[in-house]
This record gives C-alpha cells, structure tokens and sequence, in this order.
C-alpha cells in the first residue's frame, strides 16, 4: 500500500504546501471579525454610550448642578461640556468599564470551548498560541474602543449641552478648552492600563472555567474583593497594590503640574497582574484539553 | 518536510484516562497511505478519544500517536500539515455565512485554501447555501460542510468521526459516495464508525475497538472469514447436504441451524460445494452469505479478550492477526 505515496496524486499537494503559519495578525483580523458578528458585541457598546447620555439628559432636565456634589467636575458641568466626560471616567470606572471588558474577554474563549468552534479553529494550520495571542489582542481591542466611544459620545454629548469651554483642575487652574480634550483623551488612556489587566484576568478565567458566565462573574469578584479589601481598616498598607486603586490614577493627569507618579506606579503595579495572567492563561491555552463540542 | 515514509497515522501505546475512566487503553493504530482504514467500535468505546489525540485536541496521558511522523502535541500545528478533519459533530459559527466560515477557515489554512472554496462548496452542493448563516443548517448540511472544510486543506489524510451520525438514507449514502471519492482521488481516509455496514463497503482494513481497546487490527475480509462471517444453505436434503459440506475440503464450521446449514468458507470452496450438491442430486434453495454483525463480532472478539487472564486480551487480538 506504502507504493502508492509515490503517485502523483497523493505526492501533489505536499508539493505546493509552504509549511508556513499564517501570520497572528490575519487571525486577530478574523477574531475582530467574528465580534462584529455578534449582536452581544453591541450590548456593551452600547450601554457605554448610553449612559453619558441619560446622564446628560437627566442634568439637562433638571437645570442644576448638584449642590453638595463630591467630584468637583459635578458642579463644573455647566460650565463646560467636557467637564462630562471627566466625570462619567470617574462614575463607570470603578464597576462598570471593567465590567464591558470582563463581557467579551470572559467569553472569548469560553463561548467557543462552549460552542465546539474551538477544535474547529485548532485542527488548522494555526499554533494555539497564536490563537491565543489573537484572542486577548482582540479583547484588548474591543475595551479600547468601548472606552473610547463611551468617553466620545459623553464629550459630544456635553459640549453639544454646555459649550467647548475651559475646565478647572483639580488643582484649582484653568485649562483651556483643546488642552482639557487632550487631557479627557489622556485619562481614558491611563485608565486602559488597569483594564487591560481586568482584560487578561477574564482571558485567564475564560480559558481556565470554559464557561463564560463564570469568567465574567469571577473577573468582576476580583475586581470586587479588591475593592472590598481596600475598604478593610488595617490593610491600608496594601492600597497601593490593589488594582481598583489604579482604576482612578488617570486622575493624576487633572493636576498642575501633571502629577505621574500615580500613572507610573500604575503601570508596574498593573504589569503585577497583567503579566502573570498573561502567562498562566497562555500555558493553560498551550496544554488544555479540547473535549468539548 | 514531510516524511514520505512516514504512515499517515501510527499509534503506539496511546492511553487516555479522564479521571476514573479509562477512555483508551494503550491503542496501537497502523494507517497507510491509501487505506479506507475503519475505525468501528460501539458507543464509548473510545474512538473520539483516539481521533482527539490524533488531531492534537487532547493531550495523551501516555503512548504516542503521530501524523506522517509528526507528533501534534509536540509539533503544534505543523504536525496537521496535509491532515483535515474533524471530531464529532464538526461546529461553526452560526452567525456566519457558510462562505464565511469557510474564508474565516481558509485563512487560519494559508497556502491558497482560499482559491478552493467555491470548489468544495460545490463538492458537497452547499453552493446555493453558501450565503446563509450556519445558524439555520440542518445537521446533514453541517455534516457537508464539515467536508468542506477539512477539503479546503488539500489534505492527503482525511480524518472522519462518523460522519454519516444523524443523515437520513438518501444523505448516508451521498456521504459513502463522497468517501469513495476522496480515496479515489489519493486521499487516505481514517473513517470511524459504529456500524458495520457503514464501512464494510468503504474501508479496507479496520481496527476494532472495545472499551478503549483495540481487539482487532487487519483487513476486514479476513476478519470476516474469522469473526464467523459464514454462509447460510437451504437445500431440498439438509440432512445430507450438512454430511456432504462436513466431508468438503475448505468448508468450516459446518453446523445444523434452525433455517438449515451454516458453515464459513471462501468462495471458491462455496463453489465447489455447490458442485458436490448439485452432484449428489441436491437442489439449492437458498446459499447466501451471512455477515456476522458487528455485535456478534464484538462478541467473538471481546468474549476471546477478556475470557482468559489479564495479558489475554493483547494475545487475542494478537492471534487473530496472525492468523490472517
Ligand atoms: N471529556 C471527557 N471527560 C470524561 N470522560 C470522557 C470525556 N470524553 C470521553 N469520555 C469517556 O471516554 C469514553 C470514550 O468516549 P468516546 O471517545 O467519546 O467514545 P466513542 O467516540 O467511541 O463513542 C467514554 O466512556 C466517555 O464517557
Ligand atoms: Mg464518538
């Protein structure tokens, strides 16, 4: 039987073959795909950039600033429209961001263990840790562009109500109108390091559970303990360590001079959970067991 | 590249144990290329499993099972270069058209399996389809197009987990057919199955597999003439036609059943039977052959394996093939 290996029939496919993978890229290009696809994708899309604008139809209607208001952009909205965008990152910050990233990373690999779309997409000519490189880009993607829209539709929102003007500080200055929409620009991308870490827990917690619920639960339980274990009295020690402190450094950007040091120490302190996240749920990818579907 | 010398499939000692089952059980599979090779054994008995390893889905917990050489676990995705398949039901995105599971697919591929699709959509006549979301196929057009898929690769080994599970007639056969033509065309095919009839006219050699064992390796003809695969023979005299076939050379297993003479032989002793019948002025009325089932060859297979002491069953299995 071996003979017939010798024939060109069966010798004529090998011949054309590169032996080459496909590039990572074209496989994150389908996985961005793929969640265009999905009507799921929209929900948390869409409720980023809702909320800014019931906020600001809600002020609208109620014609005044709070009067005891705790952030000082509260009682700054009316007087410059990107004071709103400011304010949303710091309402949607603490839960509901994290919980748009935790929705789609939780389930990016799950839904596919789920589905039996995995073995698909694994039994072709693509390493898994391309697929898994693709997978978190793709997620990492998808919580830039939620935060960014979110953070668009608040800023287009209150200067379509209150006006492009400038914006007081945290420090008690004045910036002017462009510098504050730099600055609005900047501090939502400070607060993309923190959830790329929410990211990379759900990516981990997805490939590990293969159940998506689970996944988006248990990110948000990280999230949540750790805000918890900030509110404990006796661990403040540990503050500076807890992820949910480095959801608000963006806020260092508010300052004059600009204050870096809560950005910087963000980004290592977030590498701290990042990284390890990262690693376990690319070694657990590399050797799972793909029995399901 | 490649190792031509390399066959398409070889398992040594493959075992898979999840928990408390041991779902393969030290498996040793031999595919050359241009078998129709079938992979028959009941529900459970661990022929997914096997095929999962073969892919590289699930990790072995000990033995080897290598693709033209390759080791899937060890060599990731190149192992899989020339082999396309699937386990199971094959799964796609039912949010996507069939075109685009299959482009999203083709690229995951490279090496122009792009170029391919309108041909294998048209191989398994989902071209009219191809535009409609996977989500509102019937199980038998998921089937097709999980030939599709795995013909997109251009593969020189085909990898099948009962693929006809859930056809109705009409499409069970047009999926033999398919079969057929694949290893018409060169392709070697590794088919598993739970029913005999399935393979027996598609496959060549088959291994036997029976709570994650392999009972029998070999070619299915002399499986056949072992198993108990026989002829049934209703003459006008079968008192003396069962003196007559016990007395002919090359006829065995000759016994009275209850619809008249059961006795195993090759054909040309069944014709030489026929001959001494007819000779000794007794008419034939019925001489068909009878295949065995697939249970009553588990049966034969597994009664002989675990019968006797614990080494028995590798023995058993080990006899038949010498035997051939
Ligand atoms: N992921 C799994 N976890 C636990 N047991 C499994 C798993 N997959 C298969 N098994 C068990 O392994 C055995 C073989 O299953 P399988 O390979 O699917 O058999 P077949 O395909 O021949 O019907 C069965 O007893 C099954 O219950
Ligand atoms: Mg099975």
């Amino acid at each position: 039987m071996s003979s017939v290996s010798a024939t060109p029939g069966a010798v004529a496919p090998t011949a054309e073959r590169t032996g080459r993978r496909p590039p990572t890229a074209r496989i994150y290009g389908w996985e961005l795909r793929k969640l265009v696809s999905q009507k799921r994708t929209y929900l948390g899309l869409g409720l980023g950039m809702l909320l800014p604008l019931i906020f600001v139809v809600s002020q609208i209607i109620r014609g005044h600033p709070p009067r005891h208001a705790d952030s000082i952009f509260a009682s700054e909205i009316f007087q410059s429209g990107l004071a709103t965008p400011v304010l949303m990152l710091t309402f949607l910050a603490a839960v509901f961001l994290p919980l748009i990233a935790a929705l789609v990373a939780g389930d990016i690999v799950a839904n596919e263990d789920g589905n039996g779309t995995l073995k698909t997409i694994l039994t072709r000519s693509v390493d898994r840790g391309q697929v898994f490189a693709a997978k978190t880009l793709a997620a990492i993607t998808y919580a830039t562009v939620a935060i960014f829209l979110s953070a668009a539709t608040a800023t287009a929102a209150g200067v379509a109500a209150w006006g492009f003007h400038s914006v007081r500080t945290l420090s008690d200055t004045v910036v002017s109108a462009p510098k504050a929409l730099l600055l609005v620009f900047a501090a939502n991308a400070v607060f993309l390091i923190p959830l790329i870490a929410v990211v990379c827990i759900g990516v981990l917690l997805s490939t590990v559970t293969r159940n998506s619920a689970a996944s988006i639960v248990g990110t948000m339980g990280v999230t949540l303990i750790l805000a918890i274990v900030s509110q404990i009295p006796g661990l403040e020690g540990l503050h500076p360590y807890l992820l949910t402190q480095q959801y608000f450094a963006w806020q260092g950007l508010l300052r004059t001079p600009t204050d870096w040091s809560p950005i910087l120490h963000s980004l290592w302190v977030c590498a701290l959970y990042t990284v390890p996240a990262l690693i376990a749920g690319y070694l657990f990818f590399l050797r799972r067991d793909v029995a399901g579907g | 590249m490649v190792d031509d010398e390399a066959p398409p499939v070889r398992a040594r000692g493959l075992v898979k144990r999840y928990k408390e089952v041991l779902a393969v059980d030290h498996v040793d599979l031999n595919v050359n290329t241009g078998d129709v090779y079938g992979f028959l054994g009941p529900n459970g008995a661990g022929k997914t499993t096997t095929l999962r390893m073969a892919l590289g889905l699930i990790l072995p917990t000990d033995g080897t099972i290598e693709l033209f050489g390759r080791d899937p676990m060890r060599e990731g995705a190149r192992a899989l270069d020339g082999v396309a398949g699937f386990v199971e039901a094959p799964r796609f995105y039912p949010y996507l058209s069939a075109r685009t599971n299959l482009e999203l697919l083709a690229a995951l591929d490279g090496d122009g399996a792009a170029s391919r699709i309108d041909e294998v959509l048209d191989v398994v006549e989902l071209s009219p389809r191809a535009k409609h979301k996977v989500g509102g196929y019937s199980h038998g057009m998921r089937q097709r197009l999980g030939i599709a898929a795995a013909l997109l690769r251009n593969p020189r080994l085909m990898i099948l987990d009962e693929p006809a599970t859930g056809l109705d007639p009409a499409g069970m056969r047009d999926m033999r057919t398919l079969i057929r033509r694949l290893a018409n065309d060169g392709i070697t095919v590794l088919l598993s199955s739970h029913q005999l009839p399935e393979v027996q006219d598609l496959c060549d050699r088959v291994a036997i597999v029976d709570r994650g064992r392999v009972v029998y390796e070999g070619a299915l003809a002399d499986l056949r003439r072992q198993g108990g695969a026989g002829y049934r023979l209703r003459t006008t005299d079968d008192a003396r036609a069962l003196e007559i076939a016990r007395a002919q050379s090359g006829v065995e297993g000759v016994s009275a059943t209850e619809h008249g003479v059961g006795f195993q032989a090759d054909e040309q002793h069944v014709a030489a039977l026929s001959l001494a019948l007819a000779a000794a002025g007794i008419g034939i009325l019925t001489l068909a052959p009878e295949l065995a089932t697939l249970e009553d060859l588990f049966f034969r297979l597994t009664d002989e394996a675990h019968g006797a002491d614990g080494a028995a069953h590798d023995k058993g299995a080990q006899r038949l093939v010498e035997a051939t």
